[in-house]
């Protein structure tokens, strides 16, 4: 019997469409996928929703949670602070997860072990449903009396929450397509936990969803997938990898992808080949080496794959290899938090490898941006003969995220850049392949067996004269150095665009941020709003820097720049390559390893407003 | 620096079926020490593709870092050559294989780049069964860096300044057949006659084909208390077997003969033909082949020749069961499966 009813505390939360539902499960359980139908259920009502799964570095037997947010406002970032609903099913995280519960919210648990005194507190309500025992009775089989644990606390949720069961068994349909003997199963265990909330409390809560048509066309997914399907559209045919949190699932699903689009039709042949590699080292070596002989070819990692990684992306960037180098950015240094999220590899992707060098970076926000950048890097390594390394992270690749949805346009070619053909090359009188006859640092190149006797030559990383000679002449050297510089600099032409917010009357304050960070702006701006404060965004998609970055910045009075690594590494960026005075730039720096929030920006920007009138006072 | 040769020749040098000299298969004048074993290589290299009738800018000369790995500077100038970074070599050639399986892979690296930093790159490209030719310039040291111990120096030798080896000797060639490669062999640079017939038959050879070819280092590896000098090598070298490479459409002229000789077909219809000099001389068992090689180098000999040849193994491509259209000459229309099937995918995501 439920321990503690529903009506009596003063402050109870009370909301329609906008609270945070906190899942605490152990992991290897088998809660990801019942945690992922309740999420998915609310979006099906047409109510935006994001969901956050926070987990261990571990396989099985570790504290792991799920944090969905839901906001028909469309402010999807991580809220942070107290969640209004968690559902403690983790002995071992109980007594943190009854403090994660927000003063009169509700705490769902298993109450099959009662509660200790300690673990009451008279702030919250409890909804206690004995699932152990109901599935200890329903059930026979051990992992079948696990994993409906889970589909219970679902199925009670429905009825607490006001989730349209129909949505529920539909999405059960569809998950168990294929093995319909699941199906009837795991729809009673829903029931089982439906029909419990309603008997034993006044359902629903005073938290509730309302079906809304706030979704239109977007889709739910994430961004390691929508990177993954973004290579097979952009035509990459070769893929060396090694396992890395959180990088391996773009592998995993660009392979699940293939295996589905990239089988000849006529002969059951792959359109494709991927090495599992010994290290990253060989990784990025197999995607160089392919990319060599004229196919696209990526690989991806993250942090300390980057560190390994950065002798060949060297040599990529001085012998002029097109690559694509996905890098799902994880909490450093070292191994760090291999779990946790951070855009902290910024200057280390920027100047990776020893001596002068500079990478391309594009730096998605969503996974939408995930398929059309890995598209697009594809074509921009191409075109620039260099790495371009997609930096995403672990928010992104990892958890799923509402987003626009996918499209690709037939009439679009790739651009394979400036690679000569044998028919060309007979045409030439002067074949040179570091000549730049364009006038834009990019030179052409020629592709292993092209030509019977015209332009073979030896790639290297060592210098070499304008015709891949080897030299040592200090002028050669110079000139393709200046050369690789005034190819960085037309690269500009070729990125996306920054993406600019600015109101007809300039504000004071200019916000620039990229990557996920864009996810809490929106709602900072509504809170800054709140406390009289006006802001123009700046959204950074691409590294090297458009000069409208520097105009922005300029003609704001107070400029933050917002990231996810403690040492603001975008900030050093941005000074060293436009020269800009470091004290224009605010740092607003979040580095705990979670996804950043609104409330975090909007307490640094009033901070800082509030220490400089503190110091006009005192002047 | 690198210096072009003359392209003057004789008139009547003479042509192979592609109406090519053999001058068309040389590369830039060579810089490596006058009398370095890398340039008796680079000759058999030379020569052996010539009479394959090889088309020179079918190959795809690889390397990593360090002497030997400059020597793909110094043959085959109408190939393409990819001079990598140190003991990386096989992942890169990994990657163009993959890319474009038409090309012959004829790779070049040294003990360093092999046997020491790129040890592991070296296990998994014969466990990857690359379809290439991997040859490793043996000559136990450091070159370009004036000549420190290798990984392949034996232990107990000094090098030029008595600095002592001190640890156990890595064999490549014990490796790769531990690892599955499927054509195997020990030579000599000094010994063009072995030399030329296991060069044309390992690029024959369809699969990961290893030839470790020790090659003296004239200026810092070849005085007295070495092993891998020339006259040690002299002195100590011992062979197993004797081998012809007889190419798919010449006559075969004379008979084998049961015992002494045998004859192994190789994939693209050529043949080894193996003239045993030892009674117990076999090519298919990997295991005696690893037997034999530590007994001689108990008795202190350098045992060379065809050590193990699988023709009939599969190699990478059809192992993964690629496409025999090479993926870099697939079209966009192949490799984008287009807006309607990206419609439906988006609707997986609803």
């Amino acid at each position: 019997m439920s321990q503690i009813c529903v009506t009596s505390l003063p402050n109870t939360c009370h909301s329609v469409n906008d609270f945070v539902v906190r899942f605490a499960n152990t992991n290897g359980t088998g809660s990801a996928s019942a945690n992922n139908m309740f999420a998915k259920a609310i979006i099906r009502m047409g109510i935006p929703v994001s969901a956050k799964n926070i987990f261990p570095s571990n396989i099985q037997g570790m504290p792991t949670w799920y944090e969905v947010r839901i906001n028909e406002n469309n402010f999807l970032a991580r809220r942070g602070g107290r969640s209004e609903l968690v559902v403690a099913m983790n002995a071992q995280s109980l007594a943190d997860d009854i403090e994660s519960v927000a003063s009169g919210g509700y705490m769902l648990y298993d109450s099959s072990r009662a509660l200790q005194t300690s673990e009451i507190r008279d702030d919250i309500h409890y909804l206690a449903i004995p699932i152990s025992a109901i599935c200890q009775k329903e059930y026979q089989d051990p992992r079948q009396r696990q994993l409906f644990k889970n589909v219970i606390y679902v199925g009670a949720l429905a009825a607490l929450l006001n989730i349209e069961f129909d949505v529920l068994k539909a999405l059960v349909a569809e998950q168990f397509r294929g093995k319909d003997k699941l199906i009837t199963p795991n729809i009673y265990a829903l029931e089982l936990g439906y029909q419990y909330a309603h008997q034993h409390f006044q359902c629903p809560l005073t938290l509730k969803v309302e079906r809304r048509k706030l979704i239109n066309n977007r889709i739910m997914v994430d961004g390691n997938t929508a990177t993954a399907l973004g290579a097979v559209y952009g035509g990459a045919t070769v893929v060396g990898w090694y396992p890395i949190t959180p990088s391996t699932s773009v592998v995993e699903k660009f392979a699940s992808y293939c295996a589905r689009l990239r089988i000849d039709p006529a002969t059951g042949k792959k359109n494709y080949a991927l090495v599992q590699a010994e290290d990253e080292l060989a990784a990025i070596g197999i995607a160089i080496g392919a990319s060599w002989n004229g196919a696209r070819a990526f690989t991806a990692t993250s942090g300390p794959g980057i560190s390994l990684m950065t002798e060949f992306l060297g040599l990529a960037y001085f012998a002029e290899i097109p690559m694509v180098l996905v890098n799902v950015q994880r909490a450093g240094p070292s191994t760090g938090m291999p779990t946790r999220t951070q855009q902290s590899d910024i200057l280390a992707c920027a100047y990776a490898s020893h001596g002068d060098t500079k990478q391309v970076l594009l730096f998605p926000q969503d996974p939408f941006e995930c398929f059309t950048m890995s598209t697009q890097a594809f074509d921009l390594a191409d075109q620039l003969q260099t790495p371009v390394i997609i930096m995403s992270d672990l928010d992104l690749g990892m958890n799923d995220h509402l987003t626009a949805e996918f499209s690709w346009d037939d009439e679009q070619n790739y651009q394979l850049g400036k690679v000569l053909s044998a028919k060309q090359l007979d045409e030439l009188d002067d074949y040179g392949r570091y000549l730049d006859v364009d006038n834009d640092g990019i030179c052409y190149r020629t592709l292993p067996g092209t030509h019977p006797d015209k332009g073979a030559f030896f790639t290297r990383g060592t210098s070499r004269n304008r015709y891949a000679g080897y030299t040592e002449k200090s002028a050669d050297y110079v000139e393709n150095m200046e050369r690789l510089t005034k190819k960085f600099t037309h690269a500009i032409s070729l990125m996306p665009a920054p993406e600019i917010n600015q109101s007809t009357k300039r504000a004071k304050i200019g916000l620039l941020f990229f990557g996920t960070s864009s996810h809490a702006i929106p709602e900072a701006i509504q809170q800054l709003k709140d406390h009289g404060l006006s802001v123009d965004t700046l959204r950074i998609r691409a590294f090297p820097f458009s000069d409208s970055i520097s105009d922005f910045i300029d003609v704001h009075e107070d400029v933050f720049i917002i990231e996810q690594n403690r040492d603001s590494q975008m900030r050093t960026l941005l000074s060293n390559e436009l020269s800009i005075a470091p004290a224009k730039l605010n740092a607003i720096a979040n580095f705990d390893g979670l996804p950043l929030t609104s409330t975090f920006v909007v307490s640094h920007v009033l901070e800082h407003f509030a220490k400089q009138s503190s110091a006009t006072q005192v002047g | 620096m690198s210096y072009q040769k003359s392209k003057f020749h004789h008139p009547r040098l003479p042509v192979n079926d592609l109406g090519l000299t053999y001058r068309d298969y040389e590369g830039a004048l060579s810089t490596l020490c006058a009398g370095c074993g890398h340039d008796a290589i680079t000759s058999a290299i030379v020569q052996a593709c010539f009479e394959l009738s090889l088309p020179p800018h079918q190959v795809a000369k690889m390397s990593g870092i360090g002497c030997s790995s400059k020597a793909p500077n110094y043959f085959l100038n109408k190939a393409h050559g990819f001079n990598s970074v140190h003991g990386r070599m096989p992942s890169v050639t990994t990657g163009a294989n993959l890319a474009n399986r038409d090309l012959t892979y004829l790779a070049m690296s040294g003990d360093g780049d092999s046997a020491s930093i790129g040890l592991g790159q070296f296990a998994h490209v014969v466990r990857r069964q690359l379809d290439m030719l991997y040859i490793v310039a043996n000559n136990g040291v450091y070159g370009l860096t004036k000549g420190q111990l290798a990984a392949t120096a034996d232990k107990g030798v000094t090098n030029k300044t008595g600095e002592l080896s001190l640890f156990t000797d890595i064999d490549l060639c014990v490796m790769a057949l531990q690892l599955g490669a499927t054509f195997v062999a020990r030579s000599f640079s000094g010994d063009k006659k072995q030399l030329v017939p296991l060069i044309k038959a390992a690029i024959s050879h369809q699969g990961f084909a290893f030839l470790d070819i020790v090659s003296p280092c004239v200026t810092f590896n070849n005085h007295a208390s070495s092993t891998r000098s020339y006259d040690y090598v002299h002195e100590h070298i011992t062979t197993a077997a004797v081998t012809d490479f007889i190419p798919v459409k010449k006559e075969i002229t004379s008979d084998c003969q049961a015992g002494v000789c045998e004859d192994v077909c190789l994939h693209d219809g050529s043949l080894m033909r193996i003239h045993k000099l030892q009674a117990d001389y076999s090519t298919n068992n990997a295991m005696k082949a690893i037997n034999d090689i530590e007994n001689h180098k108990q008795k202190g000999e350098i045992l060379t020749g065809l050590f193990y040849l699988d023709p009939n193994g599969d190699s990478f491509h059809e192992i993964n069961n690629s496409s025999d259209t090479p993926l870099n000459k697939l079209n966009q229309d192949v490799l984008c499966p287009g807006n309607r099937v990206l419609s439906s995918i988006n609707d997986s995501f609803r």
